[in-house]
């Protein structure tokens, strides 16, 4: 056993993927593993993916056009290791920030889409983030079309920015509520993990709330609770729990949420009410 | 000491009819200073024991002082009444206003009754049931903020604490009455923003504010913290009003009497509301649209960032 694992360990790099997945930690192919949007095809465990990967399999091909690139972050704090932490994060993943925001189509449906990268600071929400998903948000409003955010953050606010990450919260739940008020479809989709300010802002505030399945979603980290001395079983915090609770609409599964994205905005958008709606009879 | 040298003078002035008012004065500036000095000393953990004080004025000690009249109104109409948040509608002057806030106890039975001042989804319903209820009947909002942060157990993840927080923040955000926003002991994360979006948001001068309870942020920062690791937390958050100003969060610091608010909570009691009726008299000469859309942009600019050239 111990010898079968040292031979696949040399394998070269890239080619096997262990699955993440404890209890299941299959080896898999990794180009079969990108074929299936990175979810294991012997226990369904849906990988972490990044942002541009999470708007590669959302869009329609070659139509993402990424805007507000020009907000930088800067250290408001003075928290001392923010800046190293942040070089380390960009060098890590090539991205400037935890956010990608901009315009695209779903099944040629115009969209404005956000996504918080789970592996830039576990897409943790400071200014820039917090900024450019308000604006993503302002730009569906502005373009009427729906706004697609998609939540990979299980540190919620960013504790290196302190309070003006807090404020986050309220900046992109007013942005929400502006949205609301121009009567377009705001669609939050949940997935691995889903944590803290971020679910307590604008992740719960869809009209329609989806999660992939299995996904660590709620208010406290383990060990922010555990600092409090007081516990909360690890069941609590899932897709299935906060589903169950009626928090969240449907656990939709990555192979499906594309078209399952397509017939939302297809099932709202010809509402005979709306305005601007034309009835093809 | 200089109250000492003082009091001599003063003694000195009524027994021997000499006027020492000139010498008398310099003494009063002096030991003024010195008080302000200290209190503008206060380490960031110092104030963090200040804010949590369990002889500070809560929210019903403040209702009682600032409004001629107030009717608690209990209960969400959806699951529970969580008397960790108390409102209702009250006098301010001549003025119909909602008032809502955390509330802490002062017993140790009230404390369990009241959660700690920790709130429920529930808290956060009923509140914006009154909010709801003040923008129909045209009533502006006070919200006074004084919770160590939100319930995360078992039950308030149930129930949607998460949700409950957001809409809050949600529906403050475009209410179409003026809010005054004050936080007045401990602002705690998720459960303090939840009701702390209004047009003027002020801080009381040894309040906190922060983004995590710095018990909190010790425990992501270091396994097991030590009591000087939290300390040390509390400084690296930046979280007190001081601060808050500095980082454009609040509009005002309203101060504290010498030594805290539970020095003298008659005394707060008056500046609270003296800032708040100040406050409050300009944005009910806005037209409402005016109002919402100031209220927006406020927060819609909150946060520090640069813009890359190019």
């Amino acid at each position: 056993m111990a010898t079968e694992r040292d031979w696949r360990a040399r394998v070269p790099d890239g080619m096997w993927v262990k699955c993440e997945n404890p209890r299941c930690a299959q080896l898999l192919y990794s180009k079969e593993l990108d074929r299936n949007l990175r979810v294991c095809s012997h226990c369904d465990h849906h990988f972490r993916l990044s942002a541009r990967q999470r708007i590669a399999i959302t869009l329609d091909p070659d139509s993402f056009v990424e805007t507000d690139t020009e907000l930088m972050t800067v250290n408001p704090l003075n928290m001392e290791g923010y800046e190293a932490k942040l070089k380390r994060h960009r060098a890590r993943t090539s991205e400037m920030e935890a956010a990608v925001v901009g315009t695209g189509a779903i099944l040629g449906h115009p969209v404005t889409i956000g996504v918080t990268n789970p592996f830039f600071t576990v897409g943790s929400m400071g200014s820039v983030v917090g900024e450019k998903l308000a604006r993503c948000v302002e730009r569906a409003r502005d373009q009427r079309c729906p706004c697609i955010l998609i939540s990979g953050s299980g540190a919620g606010a960013r504790m290196e920015e302190g309070i003006l990450s807090l404020m986050q919260m309220a900046k992109t739940a007013a942005a929400i509520g502006r949205l609301r008020q121009a009567g377009q479809l705001c669609v939050t989709i949940l997935t691995n993990p889903t944590m803290a300010g971020v679910y307590a802002s604008w992740a719960s505030l869809g009209d329609i709330i989806i999660a992939e399945p299995r996904a660590m979603i709620g208010f406290a980290g383990q060990r922010v609770v555990k600092g409090t001395k007081s516990d909360l079983g690890a069941d609590a915090q899932s897709s299935e729990f906060q589903h169950e609770h009626g928090m969240i609409d449907r656990i939709v599964p990555r192979l499906e949420m594309r078209g399952f994205l397509e017939s939302l905005i297809r099932m709202t958008y010809a509402a005979p009410l709306r305005k601007g709606a034309s009835v093809e009879v | 000491m200089i109250q000492e040298e003082m009091e001599d003078l003063l003694r000195r002035q009524s027994e021997q009819d000499v006027d020492l008012s000139a010498e008398i004065t310099a003494l009063q500036d002096r030991l003024e200073a010195e008080k302000r000095k200290i209190a503008s000393e206060l380490t960031p953990w110092r104030k963090v024991l200040v804010a949590r004080h369990p002889n500070r004025p809560y929210t019903l000690d403040y209702i009682a002082h600032i409004f001629d009249d107030f009717v608690e109104l209990h209960g969400d109409r959806r699951y529970g009444n969580d008397q960790s948040l108390v409102g209702g509608p009250a006098m301010l002057g001549d003025y119909s206003v909602m008032v809502i806030g955390h509330q802490k106890g002062r017993t140790t039975k009230e404390r369990q009754e009241r959660n700690f001042g920790s709130s429920n989804p529930e808290a956060y319903r009923k509140a914006q049931r009154l909010l709801e209820m003040a923008e129909r009947l045209g009533m502006p909002v006070i919200s006074l903020i004084d919770t160590p942060a939100a319930q995360c157990l078992f039950d308030a993840e149930a129930r949607g604490i998460s949700e409950a927080i957001a809409a809050t923040q949600l529906l403050m955000g475009g209410l179409r009455v003026p809010i005054v926003v004050v936080v007045t002991g401990e602002g705690g994360s998720g459960g303090a923003i939840a009701i702390g979006v209004g047009d003027v948001v002020m801080m009381l001068e040894h309040a906190i504010y922060s983004v995590i309870p710095p018990e909190g942020f010790a425990a992501i920062l270091y396994k097991n913290a030590a009591p000087e690791q939290v300390q040390q937390a509390a400084a690296l958050l930046r979280l007190t009003a001081q601060d808050a100003l500095e980082l454009g969060v609040i509009d005002e610091i309203i101060p504290e009497p010498l030594g805290g608010a539970h020095h003298d909570g008659i005394g707060m009691a008056a500046t609270l509301k003296q800032a708040i009726v100040r406050r409050l008299e300009p944005l009910l000469a806005l037209p409402v649209d005016e109002l919402v859309d100031q209220r927006y942009a406020k927060f819609r600019a909150m946060g520090k960032w640069e813009v890359r050239r190019g």
